[in-house]
C-alpha cells in the first residue's frame, strides 16, 4: 500500500494543497459523526444545527466571525513556531499573560488618546505573550529541554500565577469572583453591533468587534515575514535543516528564539480580542481552549496564511454551530467538539499520508492519458 | 514522635503519589527506547481512567475494568503506530491529537452517559481497589522504626502501588538483560543496522508500543478506581507530562527515572502538606505557588540536566525501508 512511488513534480499543487487535506478533513468528520452516534444523537441533525447556528442568522454568523478571530491569532501562533520545527503547545499560556499585557496597558495609560491606547495594548498583548514563549525557547535552545513539555509547563503555571494575581493582587475588590474591573468604556474596540448602527441596521449584541481586522492584518504579517524576509528563509532553514543552516552561517538559538517570540506574540493577540474587544476585564480562564484549537487550525491549514483563514473558519463554523448543538441536544457537551479538534489534528497531521499516495497517483495517471490523447 | 510519624505519612503518600507517574514513565521507556517518541501518555493514562472506572461500574469488577483499560490503551498505542511507523507522519503531531481527542471524548461521554459534568458514577467498596494491610500491620505497629517502616509505610497501599515498584526492576531486565531489550535498544539506535540483522524494526516498534498501553493503563486504573472512586474531567492533570520529565531527566533507563518519579511525587506531597502552613521568616506561601511546585520543578530539572542526556539516537524518526 505505502509501496506506491509518485514523482512529486508531477502532482498538481491543487492536488497536495487542496483535494488531500478535504479528503483528511472529510475522514475527520465521519469519525466525529460516529462518536456523536455514540453519544446517543442524531450525527445528520446535528450538522443541520450547526449550519444552521453558524450561518442562519447575522447574529449567529457574528459569532462565527468572532471564533475565527481568535482562531486565527492562535492557529498562525503555532504556524510561525512550527516553520522552526518547534511544537509551541503552550498558546493557551502564552494568550492567558497576553491578556494581561492588555489589560496592564489599557487600564494604566487610558489617559491617552484612544487609538494610541489600542496600539499600545496590542503591544503589550504581543510583549507579554512572547515573553512567556522566551523562557521555554531559551531552555529548547541552550538547554535542550524539550519545548512540547517545556510549554505544556508553562501552560499550568500561566493559569496558577494567574489565579493568584486574579485573588490576591487585581481582583475587582468589590466583589468576590476572580476577574478584574473593567475598563473604561472609551477604550473598548468597537463591536461590529456599533458599525452597523452606523450603516443604519439594528443587530442584537455579538461579541465580534474590531480584532478581527487585526487578525487578518496579522495573516499578511505571517506571510510577509515567514515567506519574503531574510529571518523568515532563515528560520525555516534551521527548521528544515540545523546543521546546514549552521554551515551557512545562520544561527540555530536565534532563530528558536525570534520563532518562539514571535508565535507566543500572537498567541498573545487573543487577548486583544477577549479583554478590549468583549469582556473588558480579565475572567479566570479566559482563553478557554483557543490555543490548543490553534494546533488544529494551523495543521488543517498547512501552517500557510491562505490555509490557515480557511481553516479558523471552519472551527469558528464548528464551535458557533457546535454551540447550537450544545443548547438543542442534552447529550452532547462543547467537549465532544475538542474530540472533533483532536480527530482534525490526527487526519490531518499525524495520518495526513493516509491516502496521499493514493490520491496522488490517481491524478498524476488521469492527467497523463490526458496529455497522451 | 509526632515528628517521626509527620516523616512516615509524607513518605507514605509520596509512595502512592508516585504510583501513576512510575508506570508511565516505565511505558514511556519502552516507547522511546524503540525510537517512538510519546507525548500521548498523559491522554492514554486518561482514557485507562475512564474506560476502568466505567467499566468496573458496570462490570461489578475492578480487574475487568482494568483490563479494559488495557485493551483500550493499546488500541490508542497501536493508532499510534499506526499514524507515525507504518505512515511515518509526524510523531508529536499524533501524540497531541491522542491527548486533545481523549480530553474530548472521555468528558463528552461522560456525560452523554451519566449526565454529569464530566463525572462517572462513584463505584462501590465492590467496583473499586481498596487498601491492602499486609499480614501484622497492627501487631508490629508499636515496635519503634521498624514497626513505622513497616506498619505506616510499607503497608496499607493498593494493589497498584506495589505493583507499580515491582515492575521498575523487571522492566530494568527485559530491557537491559534480555534479547528482547537489545532489540529495542537497538531498534531506537541504529535501526538500519537491526533491519540488516533480519529483524523487523515495523514489528519491534509496535510491540514496544503494545507493552507502553498495558503499563500506561495501570496508571489510569490507579487513579480512578484506586484512589479515587470515579472519573473526573482532565483527572490525569499533567502526570503523563511529569512521568516523561521523569524518563528524560532518569535517562531513559527504569532506576534512574523510579528516582526522578520519587522526587516529583514528594514534591507533590510536600506541596499538599504545606498549603495553609506559615513558614518562618516567609509567611504563608500562596496556594498557588505551591500547587504549581511540580510543574515548576519539572522545567527546572529538565532545563539543568537533560543538557546532558543522550536521548536514543533514532528517535522521532519514521524509519524508512530503502527501495
Amino acid at each position: 500500500m505505502s509501496n506506491i512511488v509518485v514523482d512529486k513534480s508531477k502532482v498538481p499543487w491543487w492536488v497536495s494543497n487542496v483535494i488531500v487535506p478535504l479528503v483528511n478533513l472529510t475522514l475527520a468528520l465521519l469519525v466525529s459523526g460516529l462518536f456523536v452516534f455514540i453519544a446517543g444523537e442524531n450525527p445528520i441533525e446535528a450538522v443541520k444545527l450547526i449550519i444552521y447556528g453558524s450561518f442562519g442568522y447575522i447574529q449567529g454568523f457574528a459569532y462565527t466571525l468572532y471564533y475565527t478571530t481568535n482562531f486565527i491569532f492562535t492557529g498562525l501562533a503555532f504556524a510561525v513556531a512550527f516553520h522552526c520545527r518547534l511544537f509551541n503547545i503552550g498558546g493557551e499560556g502564552q494568550a492567558y499573560i497576553g491578556g494581561l499585557g492588555v489589560f496592564l496597558v489599557a487600564i494604566n495609560l487610558s489617559f491617552l488618546p484612544v487609538p494610541i491606547v489600542w496600539l499600545l495594548a496590542i503591544f503589550g498583548a504581543f510583549l507579554f505573550g512572547a515573553a512567556w514563549a522566551y523562557i521555554p525557547a531559551y531552555l529548547q535552545s541552550k538547554r535542550g529541554s524539550h519545548v512540547v513539555i517545556t510549554t505544556i509547563m508553562f501552560n499550568f503555571i500561566a493559569s496558577s500565577l494567574m489565579i493568584f494575581l486574579l485573588v490576591d493582587v487585581i481582583r475587582d475588590t468589590n466583589q468576590m469572583a476572580p476577574h478584574t474591573v473593567k475598563l473604561p468604556e472609551e477604550i473598548w474596540l468597537p463591536s461590529f453591533e456599533a458599525f452597523s448602527g452606523i450603516l443604519g441596521i439594528k443587530i442584537r449584541y455579538s461579541p465580534l468587534n474590531l480584532t478581527f481586522l487585526l487578525a487578518i492584518a496579522s495573516l499578511f504579517f505571517v506571510w510577509f515575514l515567514v515567506w519574503k524576509t531574510k529571518w523568515g528563509y532563515e528560520m525555516r532553514a534551521v527548521g528544515h535543516n540545523t546543521q546546514a543552516a549552521i554551515y551557512a552561517g545562520i544561527s540555530p538559538h536565534k532563530n528558536i528564539i525570534i520563532a518562539m517570540c514571535i508565535s507566543g506574540g500572537l498567541a498573545g493577540l487573543l487577548g486583544v480580542n477577549e479583554i478590549l474587544g468583549v469582556s473588558h476585564k480579565i475572567q479566570a480562564g479566559f482563553p478557554a481552549g483557543y490555543g490548543f484549537t490553534g494546533i488544529a487550525v494551523a495543521l488543517m491549514g498547512r501552517n500557510h496564511p491562505i490555509g490557515i483563514l480557511p481553516a479558523a473558519f471552519l472551527f469558528g463554523i464548528l464551535y458557533q454551530g457546535g454551540s447550537e448543538v450544545t443548547f438543542e441536544m442534552p447529550n452532547i457537551t462543547r467537549y465532544m467538539f475538542v474530540a472533533v479538534q483532536g480527530l482534525i489534528i490526527l487526519f490531518s497531521g499525524a495520518l495526513e499520508n493516509l491516502f496521499r499516495p493514493q490520491i496522488e497517483s490517481f491524478f498524476v495517471r488521469r492527467l497523463n492519458r490526458e496529455v497522451n490523447a | 514522635m509526632e515528628f517521626l510519624s509527620d516523616i512516615a505519612s509524607l513518605i507514605n503518600s509520596t509512595l502512592r503519589i508516585s504510583t501513576p507517574l512510575v508506570f508511565a514513565a516505565m511505558a514511556g521507556i519502552f516507547a522511546e527506547r524503540s525510537g517512538v517518541i510519546d507525548f500521548s501518555l498523559e491522554g492514554k493514562m486518561l482514557m485507562a481512567a475512564f474506560v476502568a472506572a466505567v467499566g468496573s461500574y458496570y462490570l461489578g469488577n475492578p480487574w475487568l475494568g482494568l483490563l479494559l483499560a488495557i485493551i483500550v490503551c493499546v488500541c490508542l498505542s497501536m493508532l499510534h503506530g499506526f499514524a507515525s511507523v507504518t505512515h511515518k507522519g509526524d510523531q508529536v503531531v499524533s501524540c497531541v491529537a491522542i491527548n486533545i481527542l481523549i480530553i474530548g471524548l472521555t468528558t463528552a461521554l461522560a456525560a452523554a452517559w451519566f449526565g454529569q459534568a464530566g463525572l462517572t458514577p462513584t463505584l462501590n467498596e465492590d467496583q473499586r481497589f481498596l487498601e491492602i494491610h499486609l499480614p501484622f500491620a497492627d501487631a508490629l505497629r508499636d515496635i519503634p522504626i521498624i514497626g513505622t517502616l513497616y506498619s505506616d509505610i510499607l503497608s496499607g497501599h493498593y494493589v497498584f502501588v506495589y505493583l507499580a515498584y515491582l515492575s521498575v526492576p523487571i522492566v530494568f531486565w527485559i530491557v537491559f538483560k534480555t534479547s528482547f531489550g537489545l532489540r529495542l535498544r537497538a531498534v531506537g539506535e541504529n535501526p538500519s543496522a537491526v533491519d540488516t540483522a533480519g529483524i523487523n524494526v515495523y514489528a519491534m516498534r509496535y510491540k514496544a508500543l503494545a507493552v507502553n498501553g498495558v503499563l500506561i493503563a495501570f496508571a489510569g486504573a490507579h487513579l480512578s478506581t484506586a484512589v479515587n472512586a470515579n472519573f473526573f474531567r482532565e483527572m490525569s492533570a499533567g502526570r503523563g507530562y511529569l512521568a516523561l520529565a521523569a524518563m528524560i531527566f532518569g535517562k531513559w533507563h527504569p532506576k534512574t527515572a523510579l528516582i526522578a518519579c520519587l522526587l516529583f511525587g514528594f514534591t507533590d506531597a510536600l506541596q499538599i502538606r504545606l498549603q495553609g502552613v506559615e513558614l518562618p521568616a516567609i509567611g504563608e506561601i500562596p496556594v498557588q505557588l505551591i500547587q504549581a511546585l511540580p510543574y515548576i520543578l519539572t522545567v527546572v530539572l529538565l532545563a539543568g540536566f537533560v543538557g546532558k542526556a543522550i536521548a536514543p539516537n533514532a528517535i522521532g524518526q519514521p524509519y524508512i525501508k530503502e527501495r
